[in-house]
Order: structure tokens, then C-alpha cells, then sequence
């Protein structure tokens, strides 16, 4: 299909025919604000402060949900959009709990963020706030609904992603919160405390409780890492602060899973300095495991299939590799079984 | 060739049956007629209920047909004489017949009411009619000749620019132009398709769908089915609020009979045009109204709108082409077939065709329901159909359009009613809401009932409606109480303008509507408000106080004994005083004393 011309604040862009404006804009280097918007899900447009100006529209348009269109001419930084910017970010902040100095989102939340660009000090509007419990009874996620915008990406990420709607809205107007069916705790509804809702929470409303006060974002170094557990190889993103993970992410525009992981991959990094993990390896002398170099363990191990080879026949031995392990490590493990050993006696984890 | 069959005409009692009039007490009147009936062994006047005749305000009403004699309040105590003096005597019952407030005259015949004579009524044709619970009362008043119609004569192509050349556009607040609409679905790809009649009528004082529903079910079924042919649709839904029972059963009791006579299933009238009607009870969303939260709602999720597009017509109900149109607007539809398309376009005025109903509540004379040719002007419905202003009461202003709309005062009575004209005063014509106000009525006392309503009904979804009403509500309540400032005023304003503009349906985007007029029209009364702490109608109770005068009080203790907080002192004989930290500002005292001694100081 033939691209599509456009100017967006005036300079020409090209883009492809289906393209929102929002990922256009991305594209070129000019930016957009979002809260409710999330590119693994569909658009919502709710929030509004993607709203811009599209030449010949009755209405401001929401960035997000808005295809291109050729020859349309987009404007994203005019005054009247800052203004109603400002007046959404006002809004929001007059019904939020503002304890910013010790929310674990500060440094990564979308709506700090942008009350920040718009140089939001004071707010021009009074009134009536929110108080909720907050939900504090599994061992991962805690839900603090005073911190939530509704902005829906919880809900949606469950309900689009993981196909579990364990996330509702529920209520009217200024009084509509997201909940869980009957307002049960999450252990209580078939959450599988995956965390893809902190995922994508804009802000401090979903937090992980594994890290809670353990280092701020911009304490931390990222590095990115493939998941240890399935043959899926998601991409993870460690942060570690004094050699230590604090928190495991996932970058949406990267990797096979864009973002997403499951509970194990996004929860499932205790073992890494644990006391209990083994560091080296141990071979068994005098019906004791004693910790040995690799040259050694490699070299016992050597020796017993040989003898085992020997006596028994190649047959006598087989191997079972690992989904945790790469392709790559697969590939070796059959072609050593094959090639070393002499048998055909293989298998794999992920045929069971 | 398919046809209609028509029974043969006969004697009747009409007696309303509507919402209105059954609260009246008008299912007694039905009673005491059976009652008088029997004992007097009468059995060859049938006794009809009807529909809504619109004349609310009247009820119970009963009508002696076919000379078509209007008996209005009519009371249980009444009917023995109706029967003896009117059915079997012959004689009209000349006291209890309507008495025009204007020239004092009694009337005996519907069509010389003045309320009646300067209304057109088309889609309210025949409601207080026919009896709606029977389809041959439909059949013999010509219904189900425009179905008839189009499935022998018409192409699904033609009767979309039969509509199209009628002008009509929708009724439901948007008047966006409805053959266009059918255009659409018509054009749409899609083996499947639906059409849905939107009866979630919610806008407070609103009631013109439900009289419909009420008092004439078929004439919408009717315009469902002719949709449903244009389009190439085979399945129908009517959305309809579950606080309407009475039109909800009469609903299906129309679609039990469509379906027994063949104008609803497989191979209608002998055609291969198939169509069935499911219902849908609303569980009482205002915002499920918006054509894609009630889609939603059928499809059994939250009633939230989406962002469009895709347009129904494109992606509708379960992802299909679908085609939704308001009550009112389907209950043209017939009329418009079988009277021609020329002649609907030839009422109204250029660019909005036909008639609009509008439900006239507040400070008038004859509340009720009136179906005028659009173009009238205000006035015209306010003071010559509606009476007036009750008590003659100064007019102040009349809020059209409902939650939606705008508040206009007296400079704009000469407004013509058309969606062009009105959307230039900074209202609507929406639904078809009037409130009229007078002196005694606040206007920033209004705004905050409005606004109360809006932000209740926001379905929360984006953030300006959810939180926007909320926070501009509360600046109403501030400003009646006397807690706000000229800088809040202009706050307001602008945070009115941001909520317009920013918000994502149709509920928000016009919420701010009542405010932004009446801060246009009548900014004085505001800054009264904010700038003295007062109130000019004497509504905001915070800013007034009832106070007794010395001078007029005879100590009778009639206002101590009747005030509910003890805040009235004061020796026998001698004059009473108001503890003002006490009073709640009831105004029981107020209604009670006999010397006229308390008023409300301002």
C-alpha cells in the first residue's frame, strides 16, 4: 500500500496506511503525552491528554485512536492542548494521594511525569478525595486505589492480554473504581498473580511488595536478561542495586514478549542470592557431596560414562535436556548424546 | 399482494392509560366504569385504555368516542354521571368538561382544545387513540400499510431515499440526518446486521419516547421493520429502560401480536424479508443512552463508550453493521412512507424537517407533551399551547434540551425551535426537555440540579466528565452556599469550556452545557451569588432567612407548634421569633402561618 503524507506541528512526515497518530509522532522524535495508553493493548482513549489538533475536525482528537490520514495536517503543541493538558493533570492530582516522597513509582510514574512537564505547582482545583482501603493480601501486588486514575490498563492488560478479567470497574461517575468482581482480594478471584496490572500502571496504584523501599528507579542499573525458566526466552530487564536484583521488568518494545512475563519470570528471581543455591559444583566422596572445581566434576562425569559405555553398551545411557535451556544448549546437548556418547536416547522436557 | 385487514368501527370509552394519568388515578376511573357498566348491564361500549394524550397536567383523562368528547380529571366520583348523563342520555356533561384558563369557556371536543389544535401531531398520532395493547385498533387506524408498502413496492434502495428526501433526523439529541444513517448500514459489508431502536430515554423530564412506547408500541415496531428491510437487517433489539414497566409490557405484548399476525418471523407478508425484535431492559444507566455504551450493554459488558470511529454502522452491535435509531425518530418512519416523503419535508423549516415533541415541565399552566412543527418558536409552545406561566408569573428562562441543552431567557423566546437556531443560543434541541422557569426559580440552583444529575450518570471513563462534573459541581455548591469567590467564577467557566472540548461522549462533552448558557445569560445572578451571598429567587437556602415580622404576628403559635427544629420562640399573643442557628430553612413555618407574617429575607 502507498505511505501516507502528513504534517504533524507543520514538518512532513510520512507514515504507513493503519499508523495512529501517536505512533507516528513516536517515530519522528515528537512526543505525545499518554497515561492510559499501553501499545500492547487496543486504544482506550480515556484519558484525554493525548488530545491534539487535527485541521478540518470539529474535535480535538485523541492521539492514540486516531488513524492517519493523507494530506492531514496535526498540531501537538498548540496552547489550547497544554491548557487542557494542564486542567486533565489538575483533575487527576485533586482526587490522588500525593505521598510521592516514598511511592515506589516516583521516578516512573507517568503522572509525576507529567504534571512535571507542565510545571503543575498548585492546583486550581478543591474537593472531595477518594479514601480507600488498600489491598494488602497476597504475597506480591499491592492495590492502593487511592493512587489509581482509571485509566483501565490493569483492567484491560488482564482481560486483553491475559484473557483473565480479574479486573472490573464498577460504580458511576466520580465515585467509579476499579475493583475485583465483589470486591474480593485477588487470591480470592482466579488471579494468578502474574503482575502484568504493575506492568502497566502509569502510576503508583499497582506496585510489586518484593521491592518495596528497596532502591528507587534511578538507583538502579538495567540489564537486560533472557528469563531463566521456559523455552519461551522472554526478554527480562533486571534492576539491581548493590549487585542485587531488586525488581524484575520487561521493556514493551523489545524482546519476544514485549513487555509481558509471567508470575515466575516477573516474581520468580529469589533463588539468585539465595543461601540455599548451588554456586559450584558438588561431588559425592565417602557418601558426602563435596564441593569440586569444574575440571573435576566435568572429568568424574567423564569417567562414569565411559565405564558405564564400556560395560553396558552406549544404550545404557540417556539424556534429558531442559526447556530452560537455549536452543542452542539443546543443539549440543543431542549432537554430544549423538556424536560423544553414540545414542539415539534423547528427549526433552517440552515433549511430555 | 399482501394486505392489512381493518376491522369496523364502534362506540368507546377512551380512558388514558399513561404513566401520568395511571398515577392520577386513572385505573380506578377504569374500574368504576366496569363497575357502573355492569350495574347498569351496559355491554355494547367497549372501555379502551390508551396511551399518553400528553395533557398530563389533566389526568385522569377520558375521552367519549367517536364524537371525541375530553373529560379531563376526571375522578371515580365522576363516571356514574358520565355514564348516566353522557352514554345513555346523550347529554355532554357540561361541568366536568376542560375549562380554557384564557377565555373560561367550557370545551367539549378534543380537536377544539387549544393545546390539542395548534400541535401537529404525526408521531404522536395515535397516542390516547388507539388502545395499545391491541394491534387491529393499529391496523384499522392504517398501520402496517407503510410495511405493506415497502415490501410490495419498494426496494430496500428506494425507501432509504425516501427517507433521505423527508429531512427527518434523528430524535434522540444529535439530529444527525437518519436516511444517511441507513445509507450506511445499507452500505456496509456484512452477511449480518442489526437494527436497535434506543428507547433508554433518560434526560429527567423527558417522557415523549415512553408516551410513545406507552401509547402507541406499533408505529415504532412498525419503523423498526422498515429499517430493518432498508438496511438488510433480520434481527432487531429495542433497548429499553427497565424503570418503564408499563412500556416494557405493552412492548411485548406489541411484539407477541406483530409476530401471531406475520408482520414479525420468517417470509413477512408472503415477502423474503425475515425479521425478529428482541428486547433489552436497561438496568438504569443514563450515559447507556450513547449508541456505543448501549451496544455495549446488549453484549452484556459495562455500559462505556468507545471511541468512534468505527461507527456503528461500520462495527456495531457484536463487531456487525448495525443502524440505531431514537423512538421518536422510528415512529416517523411509517407516517413517512405512506404520507410521502414531499409531504414531511414540506413541515419545519429548511434544514430540520417534521415535527419534534417536547415535554413541557416547570412553571407553566398545561405541562405535558407537544408535537410541533419544528421552527415554532418558543414562545409559541410556552405561552400559547402551554398557557403560560403559572400563577402569571414573570417568565424568567426555559432550559431546553434537558441535562444537555441550554438555558435561554426572555430575549430568545422568538427563537424558532430547530436544531440550527438553538445549537446558535449555546442549547439544543436534544431530547426535547423544557424546563420552564420563573421569577421564583435559581438559576445557579438549577445548574447544580443539572449538574448533580450529569455527574451521577458519568460513566467515568475519561477523566474531564468523571472528574471535571465533579469538581464543577462542587463549585455550584459552594457558590449557593455563599462559600465562593469571583475567582471561582471564572474557574468555573473555564473548566466548563476544558470539559466541552476534552471529553470523549456525548454525555460529557455537553454536560457543561446549562452552565456555560446561564453563565452567558445570566452572569449578574452568579456574581450575586459569589460577590453578596445572594439569592434573587430566594431558593439557595444557605443565603436567605425566614424571618418573622413583628409588626404582622399575632402570637397564634401556629408556625412554633409546626416547625420541626425548635427554632421558633415567643410568649402566647405576642410576636415569634426565628433562632436562625437553628433553622433549617424548611419554609414549613412559612406555609403554615395564617397572618402572612413570615417571609424570606434575601
Amino acid at each position: 500500500m502507498s505511505k501516507i503524507n502528513l504534517t504533524i506541528n507543520g514538518e512532513k512526515i510520512e507514515a504507513e496506511p493503519g499508523q495512529t497518530i501517536l505512533e507516528v509522532a513516536k517515530e519522528n522524535g515528537i512526543k505525545i503525552p499518554t497515561l492510559c495508553h499501553d501499545p500492547r493493548l487496543k486504544s482506550y482513549g480515556a484519558c484525554r491528554v493525548c488530545l491534539v489538533e487535527v485541521e478540518g475536525a470539529r474535535n480535538f482528537l485523541p492521539a492514540c485512536a486516531t488513524k492517519v490520514g493523507d494530506g492531514m495536517a496535526v498540531r501537538t503543541n498548540t496552547i489550547p492542548l497544554y491548557k487542557i493538558r494542564r486542567t486533565i493533570v489538575e483533575l487527576l492530582l485533586s482526587d490522588h494521594e500525593l505521598s510521592c516522597l516514598t511511592c515506589e513509582s516516583a521516578g516512573q510514574c507517568q503522572l509525576q511525569d507529567l504534571a512535571y512537564e507542565l510545571g503543575i505547582e498548585e492546583n486550581r482545583f478543591k474537593g472531595e478525595k477518594h479514601i480507600y482501603t488498600i489491598e494488602d493480601y497476597n504475597p506480591l501486588i499491592e492495590r492502593d486505589p487511592n493512587k489509581c486514575i482509571l485509566c483501565g490498563r490493569c483492567v484491560r492488560i488482564c482481560e486483553e492480554i491475559q484473557q483473565n478479567k480479574v479486573y472490573t470497574f464498577a460504580n458511576r461517575g466520580f465515585d467509579s473504581v476499579v475493583t475485583t468482581p465483589y470486591d474480593k482480594s485477588l487470591i480470592e478471584t482466579k488471579c494468578e498473580l502474574c503482575g502484568q496490572c504493575i506492568s502497566t500502571c502509569p502510576t503508583g496504584a499497582l506496585t510489586e511488595k518484593m521491592s518495596r523501599y528497596k532502591g528507587r528507579v534511578w538507583e538502579t542499573e538495567k540489564v537486560k536478561t533472557v528469563c531463566p525458566y521456559c523455552g519461551c526466552g522472554c526478554e527480562l530487564e533486571l534492576q539491581i542495586k548493590n549487585g542485587e536484583i531488586i525488581c524484575v521488568s520487561a521493556d514493551v518494545e523489545s524482546g519476544v514478549n514485549k513487555g509481558n512475563t509471567c508470575v515466575k519470570g516477573r516474581f520468580g528471581y529469589d533463588f539468585v542470592n539465595h543461601p540455599d543455591r548451588l554456586t559450584s559444583p558438588l561431588v559425592r566422596k565417602d557418601g558426602k557431596l563435596v564441593e569440586v572445581s569444574w575440571d573435576e566434576a566435568i572429568k568424574t562425569v567423564a569417567d562414569k560414562f565411559s565405564k558405564i559405555k564400556k560395560k553396558h553398551g552406549a544404550d545404557a545411557i540417556a539424556g534429558l535436556s531442559s526447556a530452560k535451556c537455549t536452543n542452542e544448549e539443546n543443539y549440543l546437548m543431542q549432537k554430544f548424546m549423538r556424536a560423544v556418547i553414540g545414542t539415539n536416547n534423547i528427549d526433552h522436557c517440552a515433549r511430555l | 399482494m399482501v394486505k392489512v385487514k381493518v376491522k369496523e368501527k364502534q362506540n368507546k370509552v377512551f380512558i388514558c392509560t399513561g404513566t401520568g394519568c395511571v398515577l392520577s388515578g386513572s385505573e380506578k376511573v377504569k374500574s368504576a366504569f366496569k363497575e357502573e357498566f355492569k350495574k347498569r348491564k351496559i355491554s355494547e361500549i367497549d372501555i379502551v385504555q390508551t396511551g399518553c394524550h400528553g395533557f398530563c397536567q389533566q389526568g385522569p383523562i377520558v375521552v367519549i368516542q367517536p364524537e371525541g368528547v375530553f373529560y379531563p380529571t376526571v375522578s371515580a366520583e365522576n363516571v356514574s354521571r358520565i355514564v348516566e348523563e353522557h352514554l345513555i342520555g346523550g347529554e355532554v356533561v357540561e361541568d366536568l368538561l376542560y375549562e380554557d384558563s384564557r377565555t373560561g369557556k367550557k370545551i367539549s371536543l378534543y380537536k377544539d382544545i387549544n393545546f390539542y389544535q395548534k400541535q401537529n401531531r404525526i408521531v404522536l398520532r395515535n397516542c390516547g387513540q388507539i388502545n395499545p395493547e391491541e394491534i387491529d385498533d393499529y391496523i384499522e387506524s392504517g398501520g402496517y400499510k407503510a410495511l405493506e408498502k415497502v415490501l410490495n413496492k419498494m426496494s430496500p434502495e428506494e425507501v432509504v431515499e425516501e427517507v433521505k428526501a423527508s429531512g427527518l433526523r434523528g430524535r434522540g439529541g444529535a439530529g444527525f440526518p437518519t436516511g444517511l444513517k441507513w445509507s450506511f448500514a445499507q452500505k456496509a459489508p456484512g452477511a449480518v446486521k442489526y437494527v436497535i431502536c434506543n428507547a433508554d430515554e433518560g434526560d429527567p423530564g423527558a417522557f415523549m419516547d415512553r408516551s410513545v412506547l406507552e401509547g402507541d408500541p406499533h408505529s415504532v415496531l412498525e419503523g423498526m421493520m422498515i429499517a430493518a428491510y432498508a438496511i438488510g437487517a433480520s434481527e432487531g433489539y429495542i433497548y429499553v429502560r427497565a424503570e418503564y414497566p408499563l412500556a416494557v409490557k405493552r412492548l411485548k405484548i406489541a411484539v407477541e401480536h406483530a409476530k401471531k399476525k406475520g408482520f414479525l418471523g420468517k417470509n413477512i407478508l408472503g415477502s423474503s424479508f425475515d425479521f425478529e425484535i428482541k428486547m433489552k431492559e436497561g438496568a438504569g444507566a443514563f450515559v447507556c443512552g450513547e449508541e456505543t455504551a448501549l451496544m455495549a450493554s446488549i453484549e452484556g459488558k459495562r455500559g462505556m463508550p468507545r471511541i468512534r470511529p468505527p461507527f456503528p454502522a461500520q462495527s456495531g452491535l457484536w463487531g456487525k453493521p448495525t443502524n440505531i435509531n431514537n423512538v421518536e425518530t422510528l415512529a416517523n418512519i411509517a407516517w413517512i412512507i405512506t404520507n410521502g416523503a414531499d409531504k414531511f419535508a414540506a413541515i419545519g423549516t429548511e434544514k430540520s424537517k417534521g415535527t419534534k415533541i417536547f415535554a413541557v415541565t416547570g412553571k407553566v399552566k398545561n405541562g405535558g407533551l407537544v408535537e410541533v412543527p419544528m421552527g415554532t418558536t418558543l414562545r409559541k409552545v410556552i405561552f400559547d399551547i402551554c398557557g403560560g406561566i403559572k400563577d402569571d408569573k414573570k417568565f424568567k428562562a426555559v432550559q431546553i434540551g434537558g441535562p444537555s441543552g441550554g438555558c435561554l431567557p426572555t430575549e430568545f423566546l422568538d427563537t424558532p425551535i430547530d436544531y440550527e437556531s438553538l445549537t446558535q443560543t449555546g442549547a439544543i434541541v436534544g431530547s426535547g426537555g423544557m424546563v420552564v422557569m420563573d421569577e421564583s426559580s435559581c438559576v445557579v440552583d438549577l445548574a447544580k440540579y443539572f449538574l448533580t444529575f450529569t455527574q451521577k450518570e458519568s460513566c467515568g471513563k475519561c477523566v474531564p466528565c468523571r472528574v471535571g462534573t465533579k469538581r464543577m459541581l462542587e463549585m455550584l455548591e459552594r457558590m449557593t452556599k455563599g462559600e465562593s469567590d469571583e475567582k471561582e467564577l471564572v474557574l468555573l467557566e473555564e473548566l466548563a469550556r476544558d470539559v466541552k472540548v476534552a471529553s470523549l461522549c456525548g454525555l460529557g462533552q455537553t454536560a457543561p452545557n446549562p452552565i456555560l448558557t446561564m453563565l452567558e445569560y445570566f452572569q449578574e445572578e452568579f456574581e450575586e451569588h459569589v460577590k453578596e451571598g445572594r439569592c434573587r429567587a430566594g431558593v439557595c437556602s444557605e443565603l436567605i432567612a425566614y424571618v418573622i415580622k413583628e409588626n404582622v404576628c399575632r402570637g397564634c403559635g401556629v408556625c412554633k407548634k409546626h416547625c420541626p427544629m425548635g427554632a421558633i420562640t415567643g410568649e402566647k399573643k405576642q410576636p415569634h421569633e426565628i433562632d436562625v442557628t437553628k433553622c433549617v430553612k424548611c419554609g414549613i413555618c412559612m406555609q403554615h402561618c395564617p397572618f402572612d407574617a413570615i417571609y424570606i429575607a434575601k
